[in-house]
């Protein structure tokens, strides 16, 4: 066994995290910098925290993720890391020549009170900024919220920095895709350009971490969303955020700044709620939704109803982020499988409240918590066994001791490849999400089906 | 990225050998601002051996500038990721934020193997307090006890340790007095580490750091002398991809007993009785080497620098091992299980070599790493051209004998260096003067390690603590057919068209140590810098653009 120190017995921890179901806010401000055309991400603080970030978004992407560090040391600790960023935006606008430098804090330079605002007006003052180009900063402190929240404070931070408003609209919309992968940022995009809208997406990463193998190495990619862009999000018409916690605070900036009305939507994961997506953008942008795309609904729609027999009743497992848990539970539900244990390790009240109020018809009551970890998870799973795992990598775990069949969801994904090529937003990746469960539930169907039973056709 | 070089044909017409390497190295330094630039020319040598083996002197272990992008971890990495990491049945808490336990968990291949289930093996979890706001505004200890009590509660572990974060030394937590307290409390050993992140200057201070806390609280507390012949600790090997196994495989064979692994693979238990070996060997000479030397002052173990690398530096560290203890009938043990298996490592080495022959590395990571596979390569008849450590010290470039002469700066005062004497109820000679002497005179070199620059050709680029930039100049002016280095620099040379090769964590291979390793790894090298794959970079249309087409039955 590999977790064979978890056991049936609940014990009440209030101190103790055990096999966390989140990570810290600057590997989300990291992420969202990524999506922005010839930025380098930056993280004031120690070396590792830099290390580290690139590390874990280097093994799920498999791509180049570059970013630079301040790599403070115990002096800086004590004095502050003005010299350090001062200095670090010198070299790296010398030596790396980006647009753009996205700086986010840590829980070492929030925690001695570094004023990152100060700094690049100083390093603009020092001369350290070449004419041109832009330092833009979030703060990001790792003790509060989760990498989500990073994120969303990297996103916000994006769209305060550059937005303006000339007072003649631009005909655009903003679309704020939320914490998800380069592949459903294309698909997001794909869908919003199909009904005729002209699309300001950001961050945006596809074309960034999901690129090519050309033989030719780029530090800044082809994708990302520009300067430009973002300058003309508040000429927008509109902006939809795609999950409350990624992406609202973005949306609602933009709103306050320059009063381009946003609304906020869940992701786009499932039937309903990409359903909901493409109703609101129609409204909004005043178009109708072609044929190419209610077509895709239906193909969705059609498998749906020729694996229902398969997805009938089986319990559910899942572990992820509140943005993508709430559509995906609900897009369970909508197929009528039972989610049963329902983890995220990012702290809030709504998301509890949400799945609460999802489930409340059901005829048992969830097990659902906002803060917790996997062990938590995986000790409910003990007691009282589930047909099918949603998580991350670390899930895998659990799966193989506990013989669950898994489908990984979310992020980190260090052990398969796709995630990063083909979407599961949307109606496509609704489909995807489909296929991905099926196969698992139906080699496990397969696996144990006595042989007198065992059915060429399934 | 950069520009600055147009074509590199220009300047690489006849080979890397046509090259001059410290124009080399003025290419490399001429885009860094003057201040920058001047610090990076300490570190970037070119290697010339005079004919005492003296190589010039590097400025490693010195602090990244801020702003390069740096291989560079922390001190937290290095002393909870790579020193406790492998070792199975202590329960590790992490004090701070959530990501640094998250991040250091399971991320870095070290396997472990228990006799049974019911053993303890804590490695697939993650344990930390989680601190919020709240905590580092009134500060995290009440946490941080009550953590340590539930994981006693919930796993009833043998021992406890606990991993400080940046923020914790800031806001003044003391992890030391909290340890002794649940220590006393609990009754099982329970110990702190002070190895917050903006310590030192890389993760070395981190190995230094866990290897202190290790022996001040763990080695000697088991006495029991293990009944078996030929005890060693291997100290160095952190048994990731399964290096470990395969050299217990070999040890095992030759009647090698391994009282402690420091730490692949290892236990508490393995630690506390560590100070009972007759030998230590030494693998990575930089992140353990003063473990080696504390443990000879105080118990009165010698040590010797090994390395498993290879297959005959493999056969030459058995046969050294041998040497040390001297006896006739276990030499020839060793000997006939080097001539065991050395054939099937012959066999594949010169398979291989016919395709791997000139062909150029270059190698940029860790303490030990980048030097010792340059055997491998050699095996192959490849040659490393450049290759540059991550955290490693003068020592590992120039050989102990600089020790003396190493400046200790504000960062390397405040790793604490214990204060080490001789044990005078558990010291044990293990030779007597006289056979060390004829060991000696027989040319056997103990406590040694002559360090990487003597080992490469004249000429070569050292290059300590390489950045993004200077690695894409390298690989645009060298263009090797082979670059070896991390997770974080592995697709941005992948996406230049050149193969490469994690030598941190295998990129999911090994083992590569030992004699299966060495066969493992000349295979992987074989596949990596044959591959068809980089044949097919352009389509069609791009390598004949033209128009022109004919109907197929034209």
């Amino acid at each position: 066994m590999l977790l064979r120190h978890t056991n049936k017995e609940i014990k009440p921890r209030k101190a103790l995290t055990v096999n966390p179901a989140k990570t810290c806010q600057p590997i989300g401000a990291m992420y969202a910098s990524l999506g922005i055309h010839n930025c380098l991400p930056h993280s004031h603080g120690s070396q590792g925290c830099c290390a580290y970030h690139r590390s874990a978004l280097t093994r799920h992407y498999r791509e180049p993720v570059m970013a630079a560090t301040s790599s403070f040391t115990e002096g800086s600790s004590v004095f502050g890391g003005q010299a350090n960023l001062v200095q670090a935006i010198n070299t790296i606008f010398t030596t790396y020549e980006p647009d753009i430098i996205a700086v986010h804090t840590t829980c070492l330079s929030e925690t001695i009170g570094d004023d990152v605002n100060q700094i690049a007006i100083k390093a603009v003052k020092d001369g350290k900024v070449p004419d041109g180009k832009h330092v833009i900063h979030a703060s990001t402190p790792s003790y509060v919220g989760s990498h989500v929240t990073g994120f969303s404070n990297m996103t916000k931070a994006m769209a305060m920095y550059f937005s303006k408003s000339t007072g003649t609209p631009n005909g655009k919309f903003n679309i704020i895709p939320g914490y998800v992968e380069p592949s459903d940022m294309a698909e997001i995009k794909r869908l919003v350009k199909e009904m005729d809208i002209n699309p300001i997406l950001f961050p945006d990463t596809s074309n960034v971490l999901n690129g090519p193998m050309t033989g030719k190495y780029k530090m800044y990619p082809d994708g990302g969303v520009t300067a430009e862009e973002l300058t003309a999000t508040g000429d927008s018409i509109g902006t939809i955020a795609l999950g409350a916690m990624a992406s609202a605070d973005a949306a609602r900036a933009l709103d306050t700044k320059w009063k381009v009305p946003c609304q906020v939507q869940d992701l786009p994961i499932g039937l309903a709620a990409t359903d909901r997506f493409i109703d609101a953008l129609r409204k909004a942008a005043g178009v109708s939704v072609p044929d190419s795309i209610t077509r895709e609904r239906g193909q969705l729609l059609d498998i749906i109803t020729d694996m229902h027999q398969y997805f009938y009743g089986k319990k559910v497992a899942l572990a992820g982020d509140p943005d993508h848990l709430i559509p995906l539970v609900e897009f369970l539900l909508s197929i009528d499988m039972m989610p049963v244990h329902i983890v995220t390790g990012t702290p809030g009240q709504d998301f509890e409240k949400r799945i609460r109020e999802m489930t409340a018809h059901l005829p048992y009551t969830v097990n659902v918590k906002a803060a917790g970890d996997l062990f938590q998870l995986h000790q409910w799973i003990k007691n009282e066994p589930v047909d099918l795992l949603m998580a991350n990598t670390y899930g895998k775990y659990m799966a193989k001791d506990d013989d669950i069949p898994f489908v990984r969801i979310g992020f980190p994904i260090l052990d398969r490849v796709g995630h990063s090529y083909f979407p599961t937003v949307c109606y496509k990746g609704g489909m995807r999400l489909l296929e991905k469960i099926l196969d698992v539930l139906l080699d496990r169907l397969d696996r144990d089906a006595p042989e007198e039973s065992f059915e060429l056709v399934l | 990225m950069s520009d600055t070089i147009k074509d590199t044909k220009t300047i690489r017409p006849g080979g890397v050998d046509t090259l001059d390497p410290e124009k080399i190295k003025k290419e490399l330094l001429s885009r860094y601002p003057a201040k920058v630039a001047r610090k990076r020319s300490n570190q970037i040598m070119v290697n010339k051996k005079d004919d005492t083996g003296k190589t010039p002197v590097m400025g490693a272990n010195v602090r990244t500038v801020p702003g390069i992008i740096t291989q560079r971890g922390c001190s937290y990495a290095g002393c909870k990721g790579v020193i406790l990491g492998p070792t199975r049945d202590i329960v590790n808490i992490t004090h701070g934020p959530i990501g640094c336990g998250f991040y250091s968990w399971l991320t870095r291949r070290n396997q472990t193997r228990t006799a049974s289930d019911a053993d303890d093996n804590y490695m697939p979890y993650c344990f930390s307090t989680d601190m919020q706001d709240k905590d580092i505004v009134f500060g995290g200890e009440k946490k941080l006890k009550a953590a340590v009590q539930e994981a006693y509660d919930i796993f009833k572990p043998k021992a406890i340790s606990i991993f400080s974060t940046c923020p914790v030394g800031l806001i003044g937590d003391d992890v030391h007095a909290v340890a002794s307290e649940m220590k006393e409390k609990l009754g099982i050993n329970v110990f702190g580490f002070s190895c917050e992140g903006y310590k030192g200057v890389s993760q070395s201070a981190g190995h230094h750091i866990a290897n202190n806390g290790i022996f001040k609280n763990v080695v000697g507390k088991d006495d029991s002398i293990k009944e078996a012949d030929y005890k060693i600790n291997l100290l160095g090997e952190y048994n990731i991809g399964g290096d470990g196994f395969e050299i217990d495989r070999i040890l095992d064979d030759c009647g090698i007993s391994v009282v402690s692994t420091y730490s692949g693979n290892s236990t508490y238990d393995q630690f506390a009785n560590s100070h009972t070996a007759d030998l230590n060997t030494v693998m990575c000479h930089r992140s353990i080497n003063y473990v080696a030397d504390m443990m000879e002052i105080k118990y009165g173990i010698p040590w010797i620098k090994i390395n498993f690398i290879g297959g005959k530096s493999t056969a030459k560290s058995l046969r050294k091992i041998a040497g040390y203890f001297g006896e006739e009938e276990f030499i020839q043990r060793v000997e006939a299980v080097i001539e065991a298996e050395m054939p099937e490592v012959e066999r594949v080495r010169l398979e291989v070599k016919k395709r791997c022959e000139g062909k150029v590395a270059m190698i940029f990571v860790g303490g030990s790493r980048a030097h010792h596979y340059q055997e491998l390569f050699k095996e192959i008849g490849m040659r490393t051209i450049s290759a540059g450590y991550e955290f490693a010290h003068r020592d590992d470039y120039e050989g102990r004998r600089v020790i003396p002469d190493i400046k200790i700066d504000a960062d390397s005062r405040n790793i604490e260096e214990l204060k080490i004497e001789k044990d005078d109820d558990k010291y044990r000679s293990r030779k007597t003067e006289a056979e060390l002497a004829a060991l000696k005179a027989k040319g056997f070199e103990f406590k040694d390690y002559k360090g990487m620059s003597v080992d490469m050709e004249n000429d070569a680029l050292l290059i300590d603590d390489i950045s993004q930039y200077e690695t894409e100049q390298l690989l645009k002016l060298y263009k090797p057919d082979l670059y070896c280095a991390g997770i974080k620099e592995k697709y941005a040379i992948q996406k230049s068209g050149i193969p490469m090769k994690q030598l941190h964590s295998y990129d999911s291979g090994g083992p590569y140590a030992g004699f299966k390793g060495a066969v493992n790894f000349y295979r992987e090298i074989d596949r990596l810098v044959n591959s068809k794959v980089w044949d097919y970079l352009e389509a069609p249309w791009q390598t004949n653009p033209e128009l022109s087409a004919k109907y197929g039955w034209e």
